[in-house]
């Protein structure tokens, strides 16, 4: 199983602030290893964010987001909204954390 | 013992459920656009968005960097004052061009900031999708120490 992700969200004025660092090596296929070997491609390509059971946020990534993907979005809420984060990687690999709104 | 057996019985089917009720919402989200992501030039990505060229508009800002010092690492966001639907980073010369695709619901603002991977310097596209039409914003960020290669 993965490294858990880092979620912090906070509200201000009706618009939460949300930032979510992943933990993942996001390979991007262009990399050769010692021997020179491709390494082959190894990414998440879909994250989808949940407050409260509804959808506030779906990205999809190609192989050149950074290693360690960071977001931050931000949409209408409230204190103590339940986030729930989903990401899936290229070889079907999922990690789900969740956070509150604070 | 019986209405013990019972009980478990009841408890492993919500859990189930639960369980099934979270891949379902998995398998709902969008499918990868790997058309898209594939693409190796502008023109290729723009047509798997639906596009031939959208237009520049200075309603749609990339905030991003003039020079990355490492292309491992190049901090990106969009924001617009159009009601975005959807945003997407394009980095012209990368091996595939499409870097991130994002969907947003009505009641997510216009705004987004991530990181990613450059191979050399090359124009940055921010596109956003609002009342169906795409408009973009672009910016040539100068990169010291390419990201792509090992």
């Amino acid at each position: 199983m993965s490294d858990p992700m880092r979620v912090r969200a906070t509200e201000k004025d009706g618009i939460v602030d949300v930032k979510i660092l992943m933990k993942h090596d996001m390979e991007s296929g262009q990399r050769k290893d010692a021997s020179g070997k491709v390494i082959p491609a190894w990414f998440i390509n879909m994250l989808n964010v949940k407050a409260n059971g509804k959808d506030v946020f779906n990205a999809q990534f190609g192989s050149a987001v950074s290693k360690d993907p960071f977001l931050n979005f931000k949409y209408k809420g409230a204190k103590g909204d339940k986030l729930v984060v989903n990401w899936i990687d290229t070889k079907g690999d999922k990690r789900t954390d969740e956070a509150t709104v604070s | 013992m019986n209405q013990q057996r019972r009980s478990l019985l009841k408890y492993s089917a919500v859990f189930g459920l639960m369980a099934s009720a979270g891949l379902i919402s998995v398998a709902q989200a969008e499918e990868w656009n790997k058309a898209a992501f594939e693409g190796k030039s502008l023109d290729d990505v723009f047509k798997s968005l639906g596009t031939s060229s959208p237009d520049k508009s200075a309603a749609v800002t990339l905030n991003a960097p003039d020079i990355a010092e490492n292309g491992a690492v190049v901090p990106v966001g969009i924001s617009s004052t159009l009601k975005a639907e959807q945003m997407a980073i394009l980095v012209e010369k990368n091996p595939s061009t499409l870097a991130a695709q994002f969907f947003l619901p009505a009641g997510t603002e216009a705004f987004v900031t991530t990181r990613i991977k450059m191979g050399q310097t090359s124009n940055v596209y921010a596109l956003v999708k609002a009342d169906g039409k795409w408009s973009m914003a672009v910016k040539e960020i100068k990169v010291t120490l390419g990201g792509c290669g090992g």
